[in-house]
């Protein structure tokens, strides 16, 4: 009877779930438990519980949440990067009948958990947390459409990144690749909690990023300063709006394909089984209609902020304005068109490939567009090697070798030689690290001022670029090697050691890539240390072009104290140029929407309901889904959700900016 | 736009005196479209699954031993009455009647309701008789595609009591308005849908 009782309480969650057997996890557990004690120890000891959750959890500014978007993304990076050491540990030891360090169990969980937080937990949340920030304040707006459900998709991408963080710490993450094929994904195979992590992880998350994409689209099509055109919207914001199109158009393809997933595995349907007339392979090709899509979710952005970087530090108006929109909208059509080419080579017949080959090497066409035109920006620019544009000419030099890789891939006979080879992981890694990480790295530089008030240390940005970049080509240029000559991908023993080699070169640029990582978090402690010296009173350090540039960094809660009125494509350039005085005096009340802790409730259900299903503990999951409605029910009887800025509070606001500006001379 | 602008003397103008109107709600009618539309989405996703799998018994019942057509025209019967409802209560509460959009929007629930209870029973039918989502391929994407859309019903018709509470508190508000326009939107959406199910999957099913 107590065995029932337990089983009814905990599901399937026993003592024997926690890893206890794995040591590294232990140790890993250890840390993180010491480190997180002492995060709260510190919260609370400081008194910051208040205001973090008044000014930051509860906040509906964009700005914030743009920001915390961007801690969680670098928090998860940092989780992503151990396993991808790990990784390049374990291959570059284990030869010559060395089994490695890594049991394969714990080996299968890590390169899954790789792929899924660095696509899921760090890309998405950095690029999200990117047109956050920027977009309302390129378009001369003061928040989003819908500021609520922004704060709200932040705390459900949360949601997912605490279950998979969980997951390594009680039960085990899916041990599957990170798209998770069926059958190996069925109850069948894979009959323990880590898919399950998985599914209701990426479920979470997915509200989110769905309900974000719905909220920046609104916001771009609807709140554009007046004279804004949609051919005068910056590049940035015309990249954001093709992103979010493609988040709107595929995400809920994701959603549908995972809870197909989940009734083969709870109900016992049989959708991707390989009886009762199931079928797996509808499995990949609907996963990849999401996943071809969402690689173009995480480059587009940053395509955006080089065009910014580089019109900017050339000073020069973008090259080829109406070009580089119409490049942005072929491949946000086109990426819907070739989902095919991620399985050339299960039996499609040579017509499809065909096809599917070709759409794909013409995306190569409007990309290539793209690098012409920055490079003509650059040409005859006055160009200022800052860091941000020292990341834009890094990415043209690395992501073009990457682009002509996937050209070769694209190619049906020749994928069929390179599929699931390093090959492929050479070029995956050389287009997102190449193109949105170091694209990231280009628009953190570039709009840290903006954000905080003061520019980032240059001399560790330096070195964050030198490690970043040499360790990217150490790290994967053996892979293009290893690949060619047949090495397949999520090996984790070798017989041949004439290859050993080559994986010690790549380990050794995945420890380059760790002292990149440092520099970074260097750089912003320092910057953090030297904020006087490194202090931007103007708001407008770069002598930039664009709208976010015309308010103070950081820009106040309502972001303009009047709506600017836009003339022309660079509109902070032209008002510049055309003698533009700051108002002094007028000002009126501003209507802001006002803080709510709801989003942080939802989310907080949305786990719990998660947690429940994993562990098919029932009645946790249906007490929270219940809470769930009744929270969400219950926010829309709450009428009075914004108030007004008093025009004293702006005046008072806007007169220190004056005084600030004066005292600059 | 130009009548917002202020023209100070005669220099260029470069932000507005007056606040900028962004009425409140502004976007709501487009962000719920795209929100349908990303729904329609996975839709779209369970109508392919259903056409892949459709024909796959595995040696079960196929959709003429399952469909009762009767049945199913009484079902459609009842959910189309109820977006033909819905519509007069949307022209009732133009007019800021609120007891008869109250009245319309109840007959609507109704006839929600007769719907759900319907196919609830046409499951339970086919589950008593062996055919469980589990049987077969067609089954599991049989239950889950018209069950997804039974799921909206319901949802729609939690969403639709939570409406008529707040009209009845606070009275055709902009706010109310506003909402009851987005579930009107959903509850034709739903419509629509259905006519695809019907069509494809208990027409077309007959004739295989």
């Amino acid at each position: 009877m107590p065995d029932t009782l337990t089983k009814f309480i905990f599901g399937r969650l026993t003592l024997d779930s926690l890893p206890l057997h794995e040591p590294i996890v232990v140790a890993t557990f250890v840390a993180v438990a010491l480190g997180g004690i002492a995060l709260l120890g510190a919260i609370t000891y400081f008194k910051l519980w208040t205001y973090l959750w008044r000014e930051w959890f509860t906040s509906v500014d964009h700005k914030k949440i743009g920001i915390m978007y961007m801690v969680l993304g670098l928090v998860m990076l940092l989780r992503g990067f151990s396993d991808a050491i790990m990784m390049r540990l374990q291959q570059a030891i284990a030869f010559n009948g060395s089994e490695g360090y890594l049991n394969s169990h714990h080996y299968d969980q890590i390169f899954t958990a790789h792929g899924v937080i660095m696509i899921f937990f760090v890309a998405m949340p950095f690029v999200t947390g990117l047109m956050n920030f920027v977009v309302p304040l390129q378009i001369g707006a003061r928040d989003v459409s819908f500021p609520f459900l922004n704060n709200f998709s932040f705390w459900m991408t949360v949601g997912g990144a605490i279950l998979v963080m969980a997951s390594l710490f009680v039960g085990e993450f899916a041990r599957t690749g990170w798209l998770a094929y069926p059958p190996l994904s069925g109850i069948g195979y894979s009959p323990d909690v880590g898919v399950d992590y998985y599914i209701w992880a990426l479920q979470v998350a997915g509200v989110g990023t769905t309900l974000s994409g719905i909220n920046l689209i609104c916001t771009i099509i609807k709140m554009r300063a007046p004279g804004m055109t949609m051919m005068r919207m910056p590049v940035f914001t015309w990249t954001s709006l093709c992103t979010n199109v493609l988040i709107v158009a595929s995400f809920p393809v994701l959603t549908a394909v995972l809870s197909l997933l989940a009734l083969d595995r709870y109900v016992g349907t049989n959708f991707f089984t390989n009886d009762f007339g199931g079928n797996p392979m509808m499995y990949v090709n609907l996963i990849w209609i999401w996943g071809h899509p969402e690689v173009y979710i995480l480059i587009l952005p940053l395509f955006g902020v080089f065009s910014e970087v580089t019109s900017t530090f050339s000073g020069k108006r973008l090259f080829g304005y109406t070009s580089m929109v119409y490049a942005t909208v072929v491949i946000t059509i086109l990426s819907y068109l070739v989902w095919l080419h991620h399985f050339f080579t299960m039996g499609s017949g040579a017509s499809v490939n065909s096809f599917f080959g070709i759409t794909t090497m013409i995306i190569s066409i409007p990309t290539g567009a793209k690098i012409f035109n920055w490079l003509f920006t650059m040409y005859r620019g006055r160009i200022r090697f800052e860091l941000p544009m020292m990341w834009t000419i890094a990415f043209m030099l690395t992501f073009v070798v990457g682009g002509m890789t996937g050209v070769l891939l694209a190619v049906p006979p020749a994928d069929f030689v390179l599929h699931n080879s390093l090959f492929l992981i050479a070029h995956f890694h050389n287009v997102i690290i190449g193109g949105v990480l170091f694209g990231l790295f280009a628009g953190i530089a570039y709009w840290w001022p903006k954000a905080f008030g003061f520019k980032l240390d240059p001399f560790w940005g330096k070195v964050s670029f030198w490690c970043w970049v040499v360790g990217f080509w150490f790290a994967f240029m053996p892979l293009y090697i290893l690949g060619l000559m047949g090495v397949t991908r999520r090996m984790r023993v070798f017989d041949d050691p004439s290859l050993q080699i080559w994986f010690v070169i790549a380990a050794f640029g995945a420890v380059l890539i760790a002292a990149g990582i440092a520099a970074f978090l260097i750089q912003i402690v320092v910057s953090i240390r030297k904020r006087e010296a490194l202090t931007d009173p103007t708001g407008d350090p770069w002598d930039g072009r664009t709208l976010e540039w015309s308010t103070s960094s950081p820009p106040p809660a309502y972001n303009f104290a009047f709506t600017p009125v836009v003339r022309d494509n660079d509109a902070w350039w032209d008002m510049k140029k055309a003698g533009y005085a700051r108002p002094l005096s007028g000002f009126k009340p501003i209507h802001m929407p006002s803080n709510t802790g709801t989003g942080v409730v939802l989310a907080a259900f949305s786990v719990a309901l998660g947690f429940g299903l994993i562990w098919y503990i029932w009645w946790l999951a249906a007490l929270s889904f219940v809470c769930l409605i009744a929270t969400a029910i219950g926010h829309t009887f709450n009428y009075h959700r914004d108030f007004h800025i008093p025009a004293a509070e702006v005046t008072q606001t806007e007169e220190a900016r004056t005084t600030l500006l004066a005292a600059q001379g | 736009m130009a009548s917002s602008v202020t023209t100070a003397g005669t220099g260029p103008v470069f932000h507005l005196e007056e606040e900028h109107a962004h009425a409140e709600g502004s976007s709501t009618m487009l962000g719920f479209w795209l929100y349908l539309m990303s729904d329609c989405l996975i839709f779209a996703m369970l109508f392919a699954a259903y056409g892949v799998l459709g024909g796959n018994y595995a040696a079960g019942p196929a959709p003429k031993d399952l469909f009762d057509l009767d049945l199913v025209a009484v079902n459609t019967t009842m959910l189309l009455f109820s977006s033909i409802t819905y519509g007069f209560a949307m022209l009732t509460m133009d007019k800021g009647r609120v007891a008869a959009t109250q009245a319309w929007l109840a007959v609507t629930g109704l006839f929600g309701l007769a719907f759900l209870s319907i196919e609830l029973y046409e499951f339970a039918h086919m589950i008593h008789e062996g055919a469980t989502p589990q049987r077969s391929a067609f089954l599991s994407s049989f239950f889950t595609l018209v069950g997804t859309h039974g799921l909206h019903v319901t949802f729609g018709t939690v969403w639709l009591v939570t409406l008529m509470t707040q009209v009845a508190r606070f009275g055709l508000t902009e706010a109310n308005r506003r909402r009851l326009m987005c579930l009107s939107m959903f509850w034709h959406f739903l419509d629509v849908v259905w006519i695809g199910v019907f069509t494809f999957v208990y027409l077309m099913g007959m004739l295989r």
